[in-house]
This record gives C-alpha cells, sequence and structure tokens, in this order.
C-alpha cells in the first residue's frame, strides 16, 4: 500500500512550522505504511565548496566525531543512527570515501537531509526530531513492504542524486530487468527494492544529461507498473503517476504552500485547507514547483507537462 | 435532528449508531476531515448532511437512505449502493459508484477515474467530467457526464447506458455512440431533473456495448 506526503513552504512562517505540520501528515498515512518510514528533509544550505551528507550506522553509540575526522568535517549533527556531516569536497568522491569506510550514505548534497528506519512511522519521526524541523520542503513515506524485505535501506525515500530523492507508492513489474540493464550502465543497488529502481532509473537519466521533466518522461516509458511518484528537487519537488493512475494522490496550494499526500485526511490539518485549491494530479501528467530564482522562499512557480496517452 | 462530531466520536460509533436507527431520521455528521466509510452500510431512510469531505467508501452499499456530502469525496463513493440517494456537492475521487446495483449518486463536480466501473444498475448523474475508464465493463444502470469523458470510456461496456454531453477523449474496446431515441431522451430528462441538475438533455450523445466483445466469438471455431 504505502503513503506519501510532501509539503513545500512558500512563505518563510511555514519553513518554520514545516516539522509541525508535516508530522500529522505522514502520522495520518501510517495505516497505510506501518513497518517503516523516511523523509527527506531541505534545509540549512551548505556552504560552496562544501558537501552535505547523511550517513547512517547501525551500531547505537557509533564514535561518529572519529569516523568524520579524516574528512576535515566542517560541521556534524547526530541524530539517533543517522549522522549530519559537512564536509569539504566533491559529492561523489565523499560518498565513495564514506561506502568504502563502512557506513551507509543515505544522500549526499548540499541542503537535503534522508532519515529513514524501521518501525512505526510516529515512532521514526520522534527518533529524528521530525516535529522540531525547519526548512523549505519535505518529502515523506510510510512503507508497507510488498516487494522486498523490510529494512533500513530498503526504506523511502531514495536519494536519486545531489538534492534529489524520490518516494514511491506502487510496484514496478519490470524491476529486475530494468535493475540488470542499470547495473551495466553503472548504476548500483543495495537492495532487491523495485522502488530503489526507480530511483537509480531516474539517477542515470539525470546524470545522461536529461532534466527532471525529460527524465521523468522517458520514465512513464520504461517503467512497467504502478506507481504514484513524488520526487524532491533542491529548490521544490515533482509528482508524477502512472497512465493508470490507480494508487491515490490529492494535492492542495494555498498562498503560503503546496502540499501532496495519498489521502486527503493527511492534508485536513493544514491552516488555509478550507480554501485551498485542492485536486487529484491527472494520470500520466508531469506535475513540478519550484522557488522562483532570486526570491527563494517568497514565491513559487508550479508547471506541469501532459504526456500523450496514445500507444 | 441527531448531530454527530467526528472529532469526539470514531466513525465506528457513528456507524453502530445510524446502522441501529429503523425509522427516518435527519442526522448531521460534523468534522469528518476526510475520514474513511464514514455512513457506511445504512438501511433506514434516513436523510444524513456530511458536513465537509470524506475520504473513501463514503455511504457504501447504502439502502434506503439519503447522503449529502458537503465537499468532495475520496475513492468508492457509493461503491455498491443498493438504493437511495447519495449527494457529492463537490469533486469525488475514483471508482465513484463502483458495483453500483440501484439508488442515484449525484456528484455536482468532477469524478475522477473509473467512475461507475462494473455499474450493476445504479444510476450515476456527473455534473461536470469525469476521469478515464470510466463505466468500464459497466453491466446495467445509467452514467450521464455533463461535462467531458476521459480516456477509454466506457470500455467492455455491457448493457449500462452512458449520456455524454460533452468530448471524450476516446472510447474502450467495444463502446460505440448509438442513436439517441425518444426513450433514451426521455430517461435522460427525468434523471437530470431527479439529480437537480439544469443541462440541456437534446444535446447529449448516447453511447453504448457494440455488443461485440461479450458474445464468443472465434475466426476459427470450425476448426475445433
Amino acid at each position: 500500500m504505502c503513503g506519501i506526503a510532501s509539503f513545500f513552504a512558500k512563505t518563510p512562517a511555514m519553513e518554520n512550522q514545516l516539522g509541525s505540520l508535516f508530522v500529522p501528515m505522514l502520522t495520518c498515512l501510517s495505516d497505510r505504511g506501518p513497518d517503516s518510514a523516511g523523509f527527506a528533509v531541505y534545509r540549512d544550505q551548505a556552504l560552496e565548496g562544501t558537501v552535505k551528507i547523511v550517513a547512517q550506522h547501525p551500531e547505537v553509540g557509533f564514535e561518529w566525531e572519529g569516523f568524520f575526522k579524516p574528512f576535515g568535517a566542517v560541521s556534524l549533527n547526530v541524530i539517533a543512527s543517522h549522522c549530519v556531516a559537512v564536509v569539504p569536497g566533491q559529492p561523489e568522491i565523499v560518498r565513495a570515501k564514506l561506502e568504502l569506510a563502512g557506513v551507509t550514505v543515505m544522500c549526499v548534497g548540499s541542503s537535503m537531509e534522508i532519515f529513514k528506519e524501521k518501525g512505526f512511522p510516529c515512532d521514526v519521526m520522534k527518533m529524528f526530531q521530525l516535529e522540531r524541523a525547519v526548512g523549505s520542503h519535505a518529502i515523506g513515506h510510510t512503507r508497507m513492504a510488498t516487494e522486498s524485505a523490510v529494512s533500513t535501506a530498503g526504506s523511502h525515500p531514495f536519494s536519486t542524486g545531489s538534492d534529489l530523492c524520490l518516494a514511491h507508492n506502487g510496484s514496478l513489474s519490470n524491476h529486475n530487468s530494468l535493475r540488470r540493464n542499470l547495473r551495466r550502465e553503472g548504476i548500483t543497488f543495495r537492495t532487491e527494492n523495485d522502488s530503489e529502481v526507480a530511483a537509480g532509473y531516474l539517477s542515470w537519466r539525470l546524470q545522461s544529461g536529461d532534466s527532471l521533466e525529460a527524465a521523468l518522461e522517458a520514465a512513464l516509458r520504461d517503467l512497467d507498473g504502478f506507481f504514484t511518484f513524488a520526487i524532491g528537487t533542491k529548490d521544490g519537488f515533482a509528482v508524477l503517476r502512472d497512465p493508470i493512475a490507480c494508487k491515490p494522490a490529492v494535492l492542495a496550494e494555498t498562498d503560503e504552500y503546496v502540499a501532496m499526500a495519498s489521502e486527503y485526511r493527511s492534508l485536513a490539518h493544514l491552516p488555509g485547507i478550507e480554501e485551498a485549491r485542492i485536486w487529484e494530479p491527472e494520470p500520466a501528467r508531469i506535475y513540478t514547483w519550484e522557488k522562483s530564482k532570486g526570491t527563494p522562499s517568497a514565491s513559487s512557480t508550479a508547471t506541469s507537462i501532459s504526456i500523450s496517452l496514445a500507444a | 435532528m441527531s448531530t454527530f462530531d467526528l472529532s469526539k466520536i470514531s466513525v465506528r460509533e457513528l456507524n453502530q449508531h445510524l446502522h441501529q436507527l429503523s425509522e427516518v431520521n435527519d442526522i448531521d455528521i460534523l468534522e469528518p476531515r476526510g475520514a474513511h466509510a464514514v455512513a457506511c452500510g445504512l438501511t433506514a431512510p434516513l436523510n444524513v448532511s456530511i458536513r465537509g469531505p470524506v475520504g473513501y467508501y463514503c455511504a457504501g452499499m447504502n439502502e434506503r437512505a439519503t447522503v449529502t456530502v458537503h465537499g468532495n469525496a475520496g475513492t468508492g463513493v457509493a461503491e455498491n449502493m443498493m438504493s437511495g440517494e447519495v449527494r457529492v456537492l463537490g469533486n469525488a475521487s475514483q471508482s465513484a459508484g463502483a458495483t453500483a446495483h440501484g439508488g442515484l449518486l449525484v456528484i455536482q463536480g468532477d469524478a475522477s477515474a473509473r467512475c461507475g466501473i462494473s455499474l450493476k444498475g445504479a444510476s450515476i448523474v456527473v455534473g461536470g467530467s469525469v476521469g478515464h475508464m470510466s463505466a468500464f465493463m459497466a453491466q446495467a444502470g445509467t452514467l450521464v457526464i455533463c461535462g467531458d469523458a476521459g480516456d477509454a470510456l466506457g470500455d467492455s461496456i455491457y448493457e449500462a447506458r452512458i449520456y455524454l454531453r460533452g468530448q471524450v477523449a476516446s472510447l474502450g474496446a467495444d463502446c460505440i455512440e448509438k442513436e439517441m431515441r425518444p426513450e433514451h431522451l426521455a430517461e435522460l430528462t427525468q434523471l437530470l431533473t431527479t439529480a437537480g441538475i439544469h443541462a440541456d438533455p437534446t444535446i447529449f450523445r448516447r453511447y453504448g456495448s457494440g455488443r461485440s466483445l461479450y458474445h464468443f466469438h472465434s475466426d476459427q471455431a470450425s476448426a475445433y
């Protein structure tokens, strides 16, 4: 089943309430996905020349300070099993070194932080102190595993590149063949999870030079199965449903925010929801929001691209 | 008039109370906030007003009751309705009126994908447009669409009738346009009047089954 929620703040007031508004959104989706949960929060942009990393280690009390010493960490913030570190260097080089050193890298970028763990969603959110989060936007997921094991690595969202993540509700039927093909293209996979393949697919397209829109258009052609995707980007987020659109999604927009969830009840507590524009994203149509360049967090632009369903 | 506040009681408590009623009653339900299965399985001639948006399967399996949703409805509103009337003043999500056997479902706004899927005899009147695969495998009953219809309208339809005022993106397998005879005009006029939706019945077109799909046919039959 699974549940997805996304919240994109258009005003500083909403940015300040990101965590407190987002926690009830995801909590409400617990019965759609009670086995694990995760979320990406966009906040505290790292300075140029540095890289923000979220690393994970299952051992309680893991010595993160000592671990990151050789990397020359500018800052460290340990939250439960995860550690947010800012280090100098190039994203992919830093990622490779960290993985060689034996930790799991949740994401590498400049503002995105991914946290995910097994457990009931409200426990996971509490563990990572999401309630207090201040930031521009968040993408969250509650998982009911159907295709692969319940594990931290199999939880969503999946990082698909620098400051990019994917949360998926649905199932893909051609993930094994896609995974084989993507491995040949140099994409690495850590699980047998079908959603990780969708994330890997987007990573591959984006690395090949596609824009996000082009990558999602290609995904509509190449991914066989059911999906509602919420995609977090550095400056906003995107939503895409497959052409059959079995998996639910509801969007709400006001002058202050854009919110997306698997079910309306997850949006019911948001301020001004009674007057919000509420609609279901159309099948095979890419919806994107991003902060207008030059005026961060002051306004947003929304675009949508429709893909023809004609075979 | 009895009032129930869903911020104070659970949906299960509400529905259990409604199931115990057998007489005509006016019921007001407050603060539904998108909850699922509100006013499901009613069997008495109740007059239920839900003041706000509801989640999945609102008024599912309805018999005899009149249920009005003052807001939007989630997936499967009035699914498997047997009789009575369900009215959504806003928009409805996918599979509205799925498998409904009888009664009237009115959606004053738009309905999304698969509206009236596997319809088995109920009447559905949509004031706005419907999404793709509406009336998919619909067996009996009527779907009236005052706006446009999405892709694959009436795919694999049996003997349900579709009346469409606007444009259709594409027709599904074995769904064809049919002649609008006087009895169809009379049926449509009656349905629009009952639904309280103002639309000129003379500009609607009728769609139904080409009856080539559900009659078994094989070019090679004689070979066996």
